[in-house]
């Protein structure tokens, strides 16, 4: 069969995974110290844009993507679900440093025992707080997941 | 077996007790067993009384219309906890008419993290590990507030270096704080520019930071005692580079906003907080300076002996937005002053203070002493023990007086530890300054004010 | 620097407050308390600190509430600035702030139960589980 030069092919599952991952946009979601190397990741030096990923959207109706970054009180659970559930499916959670994934060092009556306990998590991203780099790292793992994984999800 | 079955019913109690258990499972149900949507509401009936402590003194940006409206033409918004521009997760119910706020409730508590309970667990060497976590803006003011609460508990002076690396230390952090104030204060009032800016610059003085304490943030450097580790070898390097790119940078934010009418349209004359407001409401640090008031604790009541440095107070006299940002761009240059003369009168010597009880043996003396031997593990596993009392310490943190009161009933934790966080105080101020001004001021209010979510809610 | 430290009585902490105001002191910087579970009679001990700007000096007000009401008179209206530190010492306490305009919970949430700052309120930590945890796959 003759292709154009300038045709390729594949198949449906390949390209939505692949157009999954090149424009992940990520609600804005800082709760802690980890939203500050959440916003130095995404500036001028670390430049998430590289992934298209710069466009932190306010609105979790136009996000595919929370990065729950700094500890998670019992008062805040409930406005946490409630954005995630504000989501639109296909969507991801990033569990951003140890309070986050795991209460970290304050095991006490005031936090969430990691925010898995609410929402399900993709990635955990170790640290407190883990620096840009370690964000990106976790943000690749994830599109590595995606890129294997089942498109209807 | 029967151990097993114990443990087995201990843990589905637990799940039962925490109701929400979503690992391994796709989006579980989830049962709200605790909610405060609606529950903090605005105060139906406020009295005159009350209604002039949220308006405070009337002002020029002040937008009073003569004709009485009726209640039906005023609306209830909620602003946040989830809001780019509240600066973490602010909640605002913010009663408008029209366009003009006319009563502003703030709604704390959403990053309440227990963090004075936890300070009862910990011991005086692990308690810089957790207040640092509070204001994390500006977090070895934090660990500089508990040290030295601690130490004069204690009754110790700590070595001539320790001093001085700490001034070093906290004044870097002072202008990495202000750089990233003057960045989300820029983007939230749409000086996008300003965002890209601030955090470049800062990038410079973490940098030193990770290579001086090993962590970018939260970094547990200075300690009861002294601080953590010395300086890095050339790090005098680091702070020349700081010191000169900083200043030719802050030009540039100049050049661009100084003179830039709509950012000072945006700007003057709007969110005024008076000196008289201020005190009424407890507001210090740079928002009481703006107001024409000079009072800097560095110079008033000043601590770790920064009485030796030479720099300026910025004040200026408007107390607008305009002016509570100005003079976080002047203070930067007041504080890079005070590195330059730390960095070139730096003492040698010691930095940490030479007492067994307090200071853990260095690693190579263990393999020698045994004497060392135990006071490393004692110091490691009890902490040591702090004379009954109680103490009350204050430092000038970016934001205003950062202050710790510490209660010793004489073992190696602290009684009660409580921090004076300057934005919880600072934050009360909001209804003053946003009452009566249109609802697109509210904004360049709240940045202006610059409040740290995890020193207000700890 | 030293600061002063008067201790007082819950009947006359509003009269030394208000000649604390007519005195100088013009900003209220701290307002916390202190539970002295089992080792002090009255249980509770209010700490105040207060700033003068133009003396440049400092201090603290220390005072006992009554174990059988819990009650002490607000004193928002000299102080606007003690607003929501009465309200963070009812909410981590249980101490009730007399007059004061708005006592309600302010750092947890409204239903919630137990003042966590009382000493004996446990910290509410939650065994970790580091051995033979519940393999997911």
């Amino acid at each position: 069969m003759y292709t154009p030069d300038n045709i390729f092919t594949t198949t449906i599952d390949k390209a939505v995974r692949w157009s999954r991952t090149q424009s992940m946009w990520p609600v804005t979601f800082g709760l802690a110290c980890c939203a500050i190397e959440m916003m130095a990741a995404g500036s001028a030096k670390y430049d998430l844009a590289r992934y298209g990923m710069e466009v932190f959207r306010a609105s979790p109706r136009q996000a595919d993507l929370m990065i729950v970054a700094g500890r998670v009180s019992q008062k805040m659970a409930p406005v946490l679900r409630q954005v995630y559930d504000q989501m639109a499916d296909p969507k991801w959670v990033i569990a951003m440093g140890a309070c986050s994934s795991t209460g970290g060092m304050f095991n006490n009556y005031a936090l969430v025992q990691g925010v898995d306990h609410i929402v399900p998590v993709d990635i955990y991203v170790p640290g407190c707080p883990p620096g840009p780099q370690s964000l990106m790292h976790g943000i690749l793992t994830l599109h590595d997941k995606i890129m294997d994984g089942e498109i209807n999800r | 077996m029967k151990n097993n079955k114990i443990k087995k019913s201990k843990l589905s109690n637990f799940k039962n007790k925490l109701d929400f258990w979503a690992t391994n499972s796709e989006e579980g149900g989830w049962n709200i067993s605790s909610t405060d949507e609606g529950s903090q509401k605005m105060l139906e009936n406020e009295n005159e009384k009350q209604i002039k402590i949220q308006t405070g003194t009337e002002v020029v940006d002040d937008f009073v219309i003569d004709e009485d409206t009726s209640d039906d033409e005023r609306m209830i918004v909620n602003m946040g906890p989830q809001h780019p521009s509240t600066h973490g997760v602010l909640r605002l119910q913010v009663e408008l008419e029209g366009e003009v706020v006319r009563r502003v409730k703030p709604i704390i508590g959403y990053l309440h993290t227990g963090m004075e309970k936890t300070g009862e667990e910990l011991n005086y060497f692990q308690g810089p590990t957790n207040t640092t976590r509070m204001d994390y803006l500006s977090p070895l003011f934090n660990e500089l507030v508990f040290s030295l609460t601690t130490e004069k508990l204690i009754g110790i002076e700590v070595p001539k270096r320790a001093e001085t690396i700490r001034i070093l230390m906290t004044e870097l952090n002072r202008v990495s704080s202000h750089l990233v104030a003057l960045a989300t204060g820029g983007m939230d009032i749409g000086a996008l520019s300003m965002m890209i800016f601030g955090f470049r610059e800062r990038e410079l003085i973490l940098n030193f930071f990770e290579k001086t304490t090993g962590l970018r943030m939260n970094h547990n450097y200075i300690r009861p005692g002294g601080v953590a580790a010395d300086l890095p070898d050339g790090w005098q390097k680091d702070v020349e580079e700081i010191l000169k790119i900083i200043p030719e940078k802050l030009q540039d934010y100049d050049d661009m906003l100084l003179d830039n009418p709509i950012w000072k349209g945006r700007l003057q004359n709007v969110g005024i907080l008076t000196t008289e407001e201020c005190f009424a409401y407890g507001v210090t640090g740079p928002s009481l300076r703006a107001s024409g008031y000079s009072w800097d604790l560095r110079k008033s009541q000043p601590y770790s002996g920064i009485e030796n440095y030479e720099f300026d107070v910025p004040t200026l006299t408007e107390g607008d937005v305009f002016a509570r940002w100005r003079v976080k761009v002047l203070e930067i240059f007041e504080s890079l002053k005070i590195i330059e003369q730390a960095m070139n009168n730096m003492p040698k010597g010691p930095y940490k203070v030479q007492d067994k009880k307090i200071t853990p043996p260095p690693r190579k003396r263990l393999d020698e002493s045994m004497e060392a031997l135990i006071h490393h593990f004692k110091i490691y596993t009890e902490g040591f023990k702090v004379p009954e009392g109680d103490a009350y310490v204050a430092v000038e943190s970016p934001r205003g007086e950062l202050g710790c009161y510490i209660v010793s009933d004489g073992s190696a934790k602290p009684y009660r530890m409580h921090v004076r966080g300057p934005s919880f105080c600072n934050l009360q101020a909001l209804p003053v300054i946003m009452t009566d001004s249109p609802i697109a001021d509210a904004v360049a209010a709240i940045a202006s004010l610059d409040p740290v979510l995890g020193d207000v809610d700890r | 620097m030293n600061t002063e430290i008067i201790s007082t009585t819950t009947e006359e902490y509003k009269e030394l407050i208000e000649s604390l105001k007519n005195d100088g002191f013009e900003m209220m910087i701290d307002l916390t308390a202190v539970d002295w579970f089992r080792k002090k009679e009255p249980r509770f001990e209010i700490v105040v600190q207060f700033l003068s700007t133009s003396k440049n000096s400092r201090k603290t007000v220390k005072v006992f509430v009554n174990d059988e009401d819990l009650t002490i008179p607000s004193i928002t209206d000299i102080y606007p600035s003690a607003n929501f530190y009465e309200r963070e010492a009812y909410d981590m306490f249980g101490i009730v702030f007399e007059d004061h305009p708005d006592l309600t919970r302010i750092l947890m949430p409204d239903d919630w139960e137990g003042h966590p700052l009382r000493k004996n309120y446990g910290s509410g930590r939650i065994p970790v589980q580091f051995k033979n945890a519940p393999k997911v796959d």
